[in-house]
């Protein structure tokens, strides 16, 4: 079954992308065949099968609460598309929006 | 139709680790200048890596035993997706579905009653970038970016809906605030942002026992602020219901200076937080021992110093709960009690609370009201009041003179003996000189003495005050009154 | 021999005995690369002077008596590990222009031991692709066949090392991105544990699947490398905590001892008969050495890999790629309404198709509604392949598969069909998707194009997989062939 516009819209929304209608089209239709490929795992039973989120058992990984100097202002701030002052500038974001 | 209120809060809260959860830059960037205390992780730059601070889960786990919660063997962190340009990575370290603590609650006090307030969970997750909103000479509007907080460890405890008034919510935060204050782990400053709080809240006829649409109120800055916002909302709820309209479910801000919410709905929203288990950090197997460990570490409580309070220095309940209720004013009293002076022994301990009480929660806190101070920042330290106390104590100066030197070193920080001697407020306890000016009075008053002979008894009062002015106000009281009994009884 | 056509452990015993100096050396691959560039198109940002720098350092170095076997020795980076003042971008417009203020750990560790560094090598971009043709710059061919791909992700660093523009490179590794372009360039390519090698710096695209390893011209070169790069690092929570054993003693040239299996399901329908065949006799020749072949294994899950990999490393990436934002770094559309205009065209115009259509599908595998039929049901059964595995592993020392089904395809052959170009990546999934290393050593050149044969082992068997990757190599001579480029 193919995606729906409104489906491929959505994630694009999610996922913070602009797209062409071009785009939408193109993806409605690659992204239902591959879709359609993981089909294959339904067959596979899974019931009581934990979950695997990483491939090494590792756990209690943590770091002591030390300080280390931060990064130089000019080291953070050079890649800046734009700055202003001291900061990273951005479109206004309106209070609480999105 | 009648109404009860449901509201379940959420709680965030700055803890207090030198450095920030997934990076080791300093987490006290209250004063720093902007983007000083941030490096590649903190930035979310490309191919940087988090790691846990260890010391956050330990405050967590603390505050959720502290709160009563259940501590599972098994939690771990997960990633919440959310583009923002305040989030550096366009998703936010959380935890979704295996928080630190779990199954707490927390007891309140409302109009006389007791009620437990649920805790549902208590996680970890990191701060955001400061967002600053700018006009410029050109008329652009736009905003800047400041991302020395971002990564901050924050604390969220979620409560159950078992709140039911305002009232209620602002005492489930100002106790929630207090246990923080005491864990030492967060400085639980709303107006700074080290505390904060988004509110659910939502209308039912009274009886009945299903839940209604919610709306999230948001925004809030201060306590006071949570109690109006939620008494508006209430009101605009009860409203709309009465006027058949629908609740919608939807997040509303606070706006303060108009003292109403407003719908925050946007078309460009999208909320769908697509959680997955954060493949850059291994899970935490929290140990027993790791908790019997924090649970030895858990330094006494707010009630526990209460019954203590009372127990020990034969404080009542009340003035105990005043004292507890804030730490900060707990810990001066303390202080102050220990800090030597009159106290010589143990058992003079009760009558220099009850003295020392007075004082904090009178003249003290009527003072650090007036000028919106915290004790924190007093210019009296406590070894300053134990002088000053002793000063009375020894009646070199009397109460009412006391009172006005308290005044003065609150003000400009001097030390009591200093100002006591500016002001040459040494009282005068001298039978001879006391009887001198006592005869003084009664040749310039004989109606009162008349008054006097004749039983009246504000004539007594009448004659001491006006020996009080003569010296002024430097006179012993207690010597004044036995000397002019014994006068006038001649 | 030309110099830069040296392995690294010919290079250091030449520079131990001053018969070379690094800065000779280091002018010889820079002359390499400016002859065959042109063609092969491996390097994305050279940086010649830096190089000539490293190694005048490096000749000071070992004339004070310091040491080390890459010290000297001038390699290439792929453009997703991060160099601090060299831009580093992932091959996308995205990352055009972006310089890291700070080093990745393996580049840390190389510098630490003398590295020369040449520049950054062409990749598909943000790692996501099989060709090197995803990249936002320009495509790498194969040296063996400039009308083809060299493989991918990592591209760029396998046909650096096939058309000798350097000594020895290092790539990634999230679904084959190392071994399969090894494969296809004849070329020594290693997948370390997950683990192994710091990702502190590695430009993530599935965080639970990416792994950085070298690529060389032989094993024992391999041993070297890894000897440097391996180790836990207190900034890569997943990097673990064993000691580093010095792999090129596990270099004995022969397998006596080895139970070896051979999974049936790794050859697939639609496999090359050449490769079959190359990889069949590549078998014989370990028996010859001594092991014992089992040719008659069965991993049953391995047909769901391609579909577990396909959820779990776009769904990773949907997050790990949402922080290319326009805001701190990178590309930045100019002209935009709103910030969320600013954000939607920076990502539509800063991003490939390859990259977007990733993403899309892991927004797609972790949004409401289809989080357990995709991403939950895709971590359930990646715990039954890692299980297949470790049984398998039970009865053997290893495990042998061809790394790729074909020989390299043509440029442009798949570039229309993702489902297919995700298809020449079904022999080295799996391994990514269980954690586990493997190796990729040239075992042929049926019809003068590169067949790659694969070793997996067990977690942290580094050692086993290079004794069987040096027996045969010493066995065989496909490794010396040289491409036909000059």
């Amino acid at each position: 079954m193919k995606l729906s516009r409104e489906e491929v819209l959505n994630k694009a929304l999610l996922a913070r992308i602009g797209l062409s209608d071009e785009d939408v089209e193109k993806f409605r239709e690659q992204l239902s065949n591959i879709l359609e490929n993981f089909t294959i795992l339904q067959e596979v039973d899974t019931s009581d099968v934990p979950a695997t989120a990483q491939s090494v058992d590792l756990k209690n990984v943590m770091r002591d609460d030390v300080v280390m100097p931060s990064s130089s202002q000019e080291e953070i701030l050079m890649n800046a598309p734009r700055r202003e002052d001291d900061f990273f500038r951005v479109k206004a974001v309106l209070e609480q929006e999105g | 139709m009648e109404f009860e209120t449901i509201i379940g809060l959420e709680v965030h809260a700055q803890l207090l680790t030198k450095s920030k959860m997934y990076c080791p830059c300093s987490a006290d960037y209250a004063s720093a200048s902007p983007n000083t205390h941030v490096c590649p992780i903190c930035l979310g730059m490309p191919g940087v890596l988090p790691s846990i601070n260890r010391q956050a889960v330990a405050f967590t786990i603390m505050s959720a035993l502290a709160l009563n919660c259940t501590i599972p063997s098994f939690t771990k962190f997960d990633r919440k997706n959310y583009p923002y340009p305040d989030l550096m990575k366009g998703y936010q370290i959380s935890q979704y579905d295996f928080p630190i603590g779990i199954n707490g609650f927390l007891s309140v006090e409302t109009g006389g009653e007791n009620k437990r307030i649920g805790i549902t969970r208590v996680h970890l997750e990191e701060d955001v970038a400061k967002l600053s909103h700018r006009h410029n000479s050109l008329g652009e509007s736009y905003s800047v970016v400041d991302v020395n907080r971002a990564g901050v460890p924050l604390m969220e405890i979620v409560s159950e809906p078992d709140i039911r008034s305002p009232e209620q919510a602002r005492q489930y935060l100002m106790k929630l605030r207090t246990l923080l204050q005491y864990l030492g782990v967060s400085t639980g400053n709303m107006e700074e942002g080290s505390f904060r709080c988004d509110a659910n809240i939502s209308i039912r006829p009274r009886g009945s026992l299903e839940y209604q649409a919610k709306v999230e109120v948001k925004n809030m800055n201060s306590f006071k602020a949570v109690h109006r916002a939620l008494t508006f909302e209430e009101e605009r709820q009860r409203r709309a219901v009465e006027s058949d309209e629908r609740i919608i479910q939807e997040t509303r801000g606070w706006v303060e200076e108009k003292g109403v919410t407003v719908s925050q709905r946007s078309k460009e929203s999208a909320h769908d937080y697509r959680y997955f288990p954060e493949p850059d950090l291994p899970p935490l197997v929290v140990s027993g021992s790791w908790v019997d460990e924090v649970r030895s570490k858990l330094p006494e409580l707010p009630e526990q110093r209460c019954d203590r309070f009372m127990r020990d220095y034969e404080l009542s309940a009340y003035d105990a709960g005043l004292l507890t209720g804030s730490k900060a004013m707990a810990d001066y009293f303390e202080a102050c009690l220990n800090g030597g002076g009159v106290t010589r022994n143990a058992s003079d301990k009760p009558k220099k609370a009850k003295t020392l009480g007075n004082w904090l929660l009178g003249e003290f806190t009527r003072l650090l009201n007036a000028t919106n101070n915290e004790i924190t920042g007093a210019k009296v330290s406590p070894a300053a009041l134990n002088k000053l106390l002793e000063l009375i104590e020894e009646g070199k100066i009397n109460l009412t003179a006391g009172k006005a030197v308290f005044e003065e070193m609150f003000n400009t920080g001097k030390p009591a003996a200093e100002i006591v001697e500016e002001r040459g407020l040494v009282q005068v306890s001298d039978r001879g000189d006391l009887e001198r000016v006592i005869k003084e009075v009664i040749a310039k008053n004989s109606k009162a003495v008349d008054d006097f002979r004749a039983g009246k008894e504000q004539a007594s009062g009448f004659l001491v005050g006006q020996v009080m002015r003569a010296t002024r106000g430097r006179a012993n009281a207690k010597i004044v009154q036995e000397l002019l009994h014994a006068i006038l009884s001649e | 021999m030309d110099l830069h056509q040296l392995t690294i452990h010919q290079a250091r015993d030449l520079l131990r005995k001053k018969e070379i100096s690094s800065v000779e050396l280091t002018k010889a691959v820079l002359a390499r690369i400016e002859s065959v560039e042109n063609r092969v198109k491996a390097v994305v940002t050279l940086s010649a002077e830096r190089a000539l720098e490293d190694a005048g350092k490096a000749d000071k170095a070992l004339a004070s008596g310091e040491n080390g076997y890459l010290r000297g020795i001038p390699c290439l980076i792929k453009d997703n590990m991060c160099t601090r003042g060299l831009r580093t971008t992932c091959s996308s417009k995205m990352l055009e222009n972006f310089i890291p203020p700070y080093n990745a750990t393996v580049v840390e560790k190389l510098e630490a031991r003398g590295m020369v560094l040449l520049g950054k090598t062409n990749m598909d971009e943000f790692a996501m692709g099989s060709s090197t043709e995803n990249s936002a710059f320009f495509p790498t061919h194969n040296p063996w066949d400039i009308e083809r791909v060299p493989g991918g992700s990592s591209g760029g660093s396998a046909a650096a090392v096939a058309a000798d523009e350097a000594i020895y490179t290092l790539g990634s590794d999230t679904g084959g991105s190392i071994r399969q372009p090894a494969g296809f360039c004849n070329v020594v390519g290693l997948k370390p544990t997950y683990g192994r090698v710091s990702r502190f710096g590695l430009v993530a695209f599935a965080s639970s699947l990416d792994q950085i390893g070298p690529l060389t011209k032989d094993v024992r070169d391999c041993a070297l490398v890894l000897n440097a790069i391996a180790g836990y690092d207190p900034r890569d929570s997943t990097s673990v905590d064993c000691p580093v054993p010095d792999y090129t003693q596990a270099l004995v040239p022969d397998l006596k001892g080895l139970r070896l299996g051979v999974p049936k399901e790794y050859f697939v329908e639609g496999m090359q008969t050449e490769i079959r065949d190359s990889i069949h006799a590549a078998i014989k020749k370990l028996e010859e050495l001594g092991a014992e072949i089992d040719w008659d294994v069965s991993l049953p899950s391995t047909r769901f890999a391609l579909s577990v990999y396909y959820i779990i490393a776009p769904s990773e990436a949907s997050a790990n790629l949402a922080r290319y934002d326009g805001v701190k770094y990178g590309f930045s559309y100019e002209n935009a309404s709103s910030i969320w205009d600013a954000l939607e065209k920076t990502r539509q115009f800063g991003f490939g198709p390859e990259v977007k259509r990733r993403i899309m599908l892991g927004t797609y595998a972790l949004s409401a509604g289809y989080y357990d039929a995709y991403y939950l049901k895709a971590q359930k059964v990646r715990t039954l392949i890692r299980r297949e595995f470790d049984e398998a592993f039970k009865k053997y020392d290893a495990l042998i598969t061809p790394t790729s089904p074909t020989v390299p395809f043509k440029i442009g052959e798949k570039a229309d069909d993702p489902m297919q170009m995700y298809l020449s990546d079904v022999c080295t999934l799996p391994v990514n998707i269980a954690g586990i290393p493997g190796l990729s050593v040239p075992a042929g050149l049926p019809g003068g194009l590169p067949a790659g044969m694969q070793i997996l082992g067990k977690h942290f068997s580094e050692e086993t997989l290079l004794r069987i990757g040096y027996a045969y190599e010493q066995a065989t001579e496909w490794h010396r062939q040289k491409p036909p480029l000059n």
